[in-house]
């Protein structure tokens, strides 16, 4: 068990002994350190104000990432280095590349968004050479400006490229700062904490098992991209937190050859490319899933813990037919994802359990999955209606199976098993697919609220059916807005 | 008597001559914060390090819309963790009250009345903010609940309660006009608020002084107003109240009128406790207790001829005012000044509706009622072109203010400047609008599900304060001995780069680079009696005051050195860092010393009042404006037929910044007011529920446009050679507020793309925001109009998918009136205009 905190804050190590558990990076830097470059806007990890960038060992691959600060508790940080915008000037004065295209092309005006952007840009220019504008949006898109229209951004996230010595990059300082982390590495349960309330960051599963035995009321948190909110604006206070983030053997994706184990803590970021490589639109949907910050620390495993019925994972992973592992001690079980999802707020965990690992089944070669999700943003927003499908026609053109998973639709993530039934067995004509749809709008009953109104939700569920058909079968309608189009046919 | 041989500060190092100075009018300078915002290093209010023993303040706010109070238990708030005081409405030594027009309509603290939910019934200072926070939530407030009039709808089938005198505008005889007209058109259009959605939310620190004195750190627009409310809250004189203001993180007119309240609160705690206070709300508290730009019902009648030409119209203009008063009033007011957009209107009645509702008290934003007004003026086109199976660009264009006749606006006032004509045709060529009008047409005609639409739309802006006196302003230049110079003046820098501009205007008055020049904070104790930066007025009125401090100094600088030299005075001139006296020259830094040392003044304040503006609310009749700034935008999108998602392909647009002084920062403006318009009239839905929470409270559930949501080509040209008829400021324009009226394109686009799906023949009567759902919802509507009210003897090929839910679950549709009368439109646009 160790009692202390330790994380760089740029290049120097930061011992502390006493934290409360909860504690955000933000008001750490805005209140205890006086560093207040960082700017809080909405405190819920939606407006990028206090982007800071954090480097962390994957394996023993350092990796620089932007994060919202707002949500996440200062403790998650052991082991990693922190940079925030006070980093990036020389030691001369001199403005870092990415400060500079800023000033050059006229990125800011009232400047409270900038910091945040600088550092959404400093992520992008350590990590990707001269990113295409498709991805300098996406990279861009958890940060909010409200006066710039972030046009004069995008032109100095091109600029920042063309700016100095791109590999005399003093920030990175890879090799070194790997070391370091490393030499951080320990195989200690984290045990901090401040007022009776503690943060217990165990290295291993086992320990992490035993810890929701002995600990069965805490909290369980991995990238905290949720329960950082029920602090920030529910002020709730969490007695025990148990923080899954140091569990290596959690964030590993395992290729089974039938299947990806996807182990509870990896992000959206970490799954993003092994998850496209077998279902393309899947990575599509993970691509708008909040925003660059958000997917660096949220987990797969978190979205369908929570049991959200507006989660945007688990309509895909339902459709995708995967299976959940959930482990309690020693002892392990599996379902189907869709048994997992009870009722609204209720899931099939028992006290003591967690969510060990999502079993991702890899598909048949004439398997065809879409997922669409639908909001009044394409980028960082939260679903109205997401829908997933997976088809598999046989020899004939007849439906072979069929898996229709909606969110937003109903109080959890559910199938629509009458739509399903009807297709089964037909052919795959846009008169069957009428048939569904109008059996789909028998399988939910949604809620109308400020997203979308009940109605709404099921005109577009159907349609998206609909859209689902025309895409597997007509290769010359246009149906895609955004992202790359040629999903559509894929 | 001072020593000669005093040291004076050494003069700044000499530079290098250049063939300009650096930062002169017109350049394209980067903001003066620049390098500051980029490292974190500028200082917002809450970044001041604090005082010692600063106390943190949080506000306890009603849970209900409209209830009275009937017991109020604050004990528990009281005993909680960290907490020294609580504050109601007993507390306030002064006047209890906040409101910016002198009405008592909004207490600090409600004491026996809650009118919206929100609304601050008390305040707790404790030594967090956090315990502060938690502190609040524990009040037991006992209400009992009155009915609550919570949308306009509710309000004007009501008892239509107004929370200030309506406003009504009169040209001709409309009700004539509309009746000899041979075309009418009539119907409803709905068009949402916006939460200004600063970054920065409000924030205010007050530390008390001796003696009545408070210095009051306040992200405000409006530090007089500041002062004024605070001295009432506070039964002081002005005097005693000092406001200072750096930068705001974002005003938009969200911190004109709002600011006030956390201003007071503060000083309030800080006077009566001796300690610091400080107060920022959470962001979702922000939401809830500010208020946001009026949302409007628009009822329009228009009667027009066989080519299109508006006769008449008569529009009535709804507002949802919220509780109290705030600038409703004047709002409204600019709704009706800008329901002709660029548009003559040879008759019209004109009437403004501002109804008191049991929501947060709506307040400036942006536009300022004038974006309001200009979407019905647009949606009138609309109709007339679709009536009369006409290119919506062509209506536009038939309806222009003449230059010497067809000129008089509804107000009385002559459009004497109108270059909109001119502009919109150059606009029109280079974004190719007839030829993509064609191959949208060819796109729409074969794609089953993806449509698309394109419009070109007008902006005419009218650029004063219609209240006269606020067209005033004030500037303090202070010249030291090594050259350097101080600039303060009563606009406040937003990021609007009002700093940069003013500063510009004295580099360029004096001949010095603009880093010689610092621009300080802006503060009540310097430049007194401001008015607000708003109205897009800041460096109109602020440069012209600058550029008189300057002028004093200079003259003075002037005559000095004649006779000191023995030149003429026409002989000393100002140039690139120099100062030529005679055949002798010097830098700037050395005259200063010479002239100091000759006892010249070299501290001057200047002055400015708009000349020419006058105004008669209650006849209707003036020139409001001094001027009026122009644009135009194309906009292209591509709608989703089956979800209701669109996205903006490309946007072209022309802006008049009259001479600009800086054409970068004009461009930011431009750009920045687009998107942000277009944001309004697109995702950006404040969603109440029938409890009158407001449920869309922060950046989860309440949408601004995202890096995305831009148009992927987005080409911005300001009008070359087009400097101010009036004498502005190097005839340079305004540009705050009009570029974000350029955003109703993209609802006409989004309008145009919907009407496909009904080949053109109904006028989709598109309602704002135009959220996903509200587009999915027209074109079902829209779908079945068509079928019902003119079905085509031969129905064109199979329309994209129908959905199969009812039309009628979806978001409320627009009021149906009467209009469309089945004729498609040509299929061959018409040849453009001659340029």
């Amino acid at each position: 068990m160790r009692q202390r905190l330790r994380f760089y804050l740029g290049d120097e190590l930061r011992e502390i002994d006493a934290v409360d558990p909860t504690l955000t990076v933000l008001d750490w830097l805005r209140l205890s350190e006086r560093r207040v470059g960082t700017k809080e806007g909405c405190a819920e990890g939606d407006c990028g104000a206090c982007t800071v960038v954090v480097g962390r060992l994957d394996g023993d691959t350092l990796r620089y990432e932007a994060v919202n600060a707002c949500i996440r508790f200062l403790a998650t940080l052991d082991g990693c280095r922190l940079l925030t915008v006070e980093h990036l000037k020389g030691p001369d004065g001199a403005l870092h590349p990415v400060q500079q295209a800023m000033v050059d092309c006229h990125g800011s005006q009232c400047g409270f968004c900038t910091p945040g952007f600088v550092m959404s840009l400093l992520a992008l220019y350590l990590n990707e050479e001269r990113p295409d504008g498709r991805r300098i949006d996406d990279a861009l898109a958890g940060n909010l400006c409200r006066c710039t229209g972030y046009e004069p951004i995008v032109r100095a996230a091109h600029a920042m490229y063309d700016i100095g010595e791109r590999d005399s990059d003093r920030l990175a300082d890879r090799a070194a700062v790997a070391e370091r982390l490393k030499a951080l590495r320990d195989e200690e349960i984290l045990s901090i904490g401040a007022g009776g309330r503690r943060f217990l960051a165990p290295a291993t599963v086992p320990q992490l098992a035993q810890l929701l035995l002995d600990n069965p009321g805490a909290t369980i948190v991995a990238g905290a991209t949720d329960v950082g909110l029920w602090v920030t604006k529910f002020q709730r206070v969490l007695a025990t937190v148990i923080h899954t983030g140091r569990v290596r053997a959690l964030r590993r994706i395992e290729d089974r050859g039938d299947a990806l184990v996807i182990g509870a803590g990896v992000t959206y970021s970490d799954a993003a490319a092994g998850i496209a490589a077998l279902y393309p639109d899947f990575g599509e949907l993970i691509r708008r899933i909040g925003a660059e910050q958000v997917r660096n620390m949220g987990t797969i495993g978190g979205n369908v813990a929570n049991g959200s019925p507006i989660g945007d994972m688990p309509p895909a992973l339902i459709a995708c037919g995967a299976t959940l592992r959930l482990r309690r001690g020693e002892e392990i079980r599996e379902l189907p994802l869709e048994e997992f999802f009870i009722e609204y707020g209720r899931q099939d965990r028992r006290e003591g359990e967690f969510v060990e690992a999502v079993i991702l089944p890899k598909p048949a070669p004439d398997m065809r999955f879409r997922a669409y999700k639908i909001a009044k943003r394409f980028d960082q927003d939260i679903s109205a209606v997401c829908g997933a499908f997976r088809l598999t026609l046989d020899a004939d053109g007849r439906v072979a199976d069929i898996r229709i998973a909606f969110g937003g639709m109903a109080g959890t993530p559910r199938r629509a098993p009458a739509a399903e039934a009807v297709l089964l067995g037909r052919h795959w004509t846009e008169e069957a697919v009428r048939e569904a749809m109008a059996a789909l709008a028998g399988d939910y009953t949604p809620l109308s609220d400020w997203r979308a109104s009940a109605g709404y939700r099921s005109m577009v569920a159907t349609n998206l059916l609909m859209k689902f058909h025309v895409e597997t079968s007509d290769p010359a309608a246009e149906t895609r807005l955004v992202g790359d189009r040629r999903l559509a046919h894929a | 008597m001072p020593d000669v041989t005093t040291p004076l500060a050494p003069p700044l190092p000499p530079v290098a001559l250049p063939d300009r100075i650096q930062g002169a009018a017109h350049d394209p300078r980067r903001h003066e914060s620049a390098h500051k915002h980029v490292s974190g290093e500028a200082v917002y209010v809450d970044d001041i390090a604090e005082p010692a023993g600063l106390l943190h303040v949080y506000l306890g706010l009603s849970t209900r819309a409209h209830a009275r109070i009937r017991s109020i238990d604050l004990s528990p708030v009281r005993q909680a963790p960290g907490v020294v005081a609580v504050f109601t409405a007993a507390d306030v030594p002064g006047v209890n009250d906040i409101g910016c027009m002198g009405k008592q309509d909004e207490p600090l603290f409600a004491s026996s009345l809650v009118e919206h939910v929100g609304q601050p019934v008390f305040a707790v200072a404790a030594e967090t903010r956090d315990h502060a926070r938690r502190a609040a939530r524990l009040a037991v407030i006992e209400y009992e609940d009155l009915p609550a009039v919570l949308t306009i709808a509710a309000a004007r089938d009501g008892e239509r309660t107004l929370v200030t005198p309506p406003m009504t505008l009169r040209v001709g005889d409309a009700d004539a006009a509309l009746a000899a007209a041979p075309h009418r058109a009539e119907g409803r259009l709905a068009v949402g608020g916006q939460e200004h959605f600063y970054l920065e939310s409000q924030i205010a620190m007050a530390v008390p002084g001796e003696d009545d004195d408070v210095l009051v750190h306040v992200s405000t627009q409006h530090p007089t107003e500041v002062q004024h409310i605070v001295a009432h809250v506070l039964h002081v004189p002005s005097h005693a109240v000092t406001v200072e203001v750096r930068r705001m993180g974002g005003g938009f007119g969200g911190k004109e009128t709002q600011s006030n309240l956390f201003a007071a609160c503060t000083a309030l705690v800080a006077k009566r406790t001796g300690r610091a206070a400080k107060l920022r709300p959470d962001r979702d508290d922000d939401f809830q207790i500010t208020g946001k730009r009026h949302d409007f019902e628009i009822d329009y009648r228009v009667g027009f001829d066989g080519s299109g030409l508006i006769h008449g119209v008569d529009m009535l203009f709804a507002a949802r005012a919220g509780y109290a008063a705030d600038l409703s009033g004047p709002v409204t007011d600019r709704a009706l000044f800008h329901a002709d957009n660029g548009y003559f209107y040879p008759a019209a009645r004109l009437e403004s509706l501002p109804l008191k509702t049991n929501t947060v008290s709506n307040t400036a934003f942006r536009g300022f009622g004038g974006p309001q007004g200009m979407v019905a003026a647009e949606r009138v086109i609309d109709e007339i072109a679709f009536a009369l199976g006409k290119d919506p660009l062509e209506i536009r264009k038939r309806n222009f203010y003449g230059d010497r006749d067809r000129n008089l606006t509804p107000y009385h006032q002559t459009v004497t400047d109108n270059i909109l004509p001119e502009l919109v045709a150059q606009l029109e060529r280079t974004c190719d609008y007839w030829t993509r009008r064609e191959d949208i047409r060819a796109f729409n005609r074969t794609s089953r599900i993806l449509r698309k639409g394109l419009a070109l739309t007008p902006v005419k802006f009218g650029i004063s304060f219609t209240a006269t006196h606020y067209n005033q302003a004030g500037a303090l230049v202070h010249v030291y001995t090594d050259g350097s110079i101080q600039l303060n003046h009563g606009g406040i820098e937003m990021g609007q780069g009002l700093y940069t501009k003013v500063a510009q205007v004295v580099a360029e008055e004096f001949q010095v680079d603009i880093d010689t020049i610092r621009p300080t904070a802006t503060n009540t104790g310097k430049v007194p009696n401001t008015s607000a930066t708003a109205a897009s007025s800041g460096s109109d009125l602020n440069g012209k005051a600058a550029q008189a401090a300057a002028r004093t100094i200079k003259e003075r600088l002037v005559a000095f050195a004649a006779e000191n030299w023995g030149v003429p005075a026409e002989a000393v001139r100002f140039e690139r860092n120099r100062v030529w006296v005679g055949d002798r020259d010097m830098s700037f830094a050395e005259l200063v010393r010479a002239a100091y040392m000759a006892r010249v003044q070299l501290s001057a304040t200047g002055f400015y009042k708009t000349p020419k503006i006058h105004w008669d609310r209650a006849a209707g009749r003036g020139t409001p404006f001094y001027y009026f700034a122009y644009g135009a935008a194309c906009a292209e999108v591509t709608v989703d037929t089956l979800t209701g998602e669109y996205v903006v392909d490309r946007v072209d647009i022309l802006h008049d910044c009259g001479r600009s002084l800086n054409p970068a920062i004009d461009r930011g403006q431009i750009e920045g007011g687009f998107v942000q318009g277009m944001g309004w009239l697109t995702m950006e839905e404040l969603w109440w529920d029938a409890q009158g929470r407001l449920r869309t409270h922060a950046p989860s559930t309440y949408k601004i446009p995202a890096c995305s949501d831009r148009p992927r080509i987005f080409n911005v040209a300001l009008l070359d050679d087009a400097p101010n008829r009036e004498d502005t400021i190097f005839r340079s324009k305004a540009v705050g507020e009009p570029p974000f009226m350029l955003g109703m394109s993209v609802l006409h686009a989004l309008s145009d793309a919907v009407a496909s799906t009904a080949d053109h023949r109904l006028c989709p009567r598109l309602d704002a925001p135009a959220t996903p759902e509200r587009v999915l919802s027209c074109i079902m509507a829209l779908r079945q109009r068509a079928a019902t009210e003119c079905p085509l003897p031969n129905p064109p090929p199979p329309p994209a998918v129908e959905g199969t839910a009812a039309a009628s679950q979806t978001a409320p549709s627009p009021a149906e009136g009467g209009g469309g009368t089945g004729r498609r439109q040509p299929v061959s646009a018409p040849p453009p205009d001659p340029a």
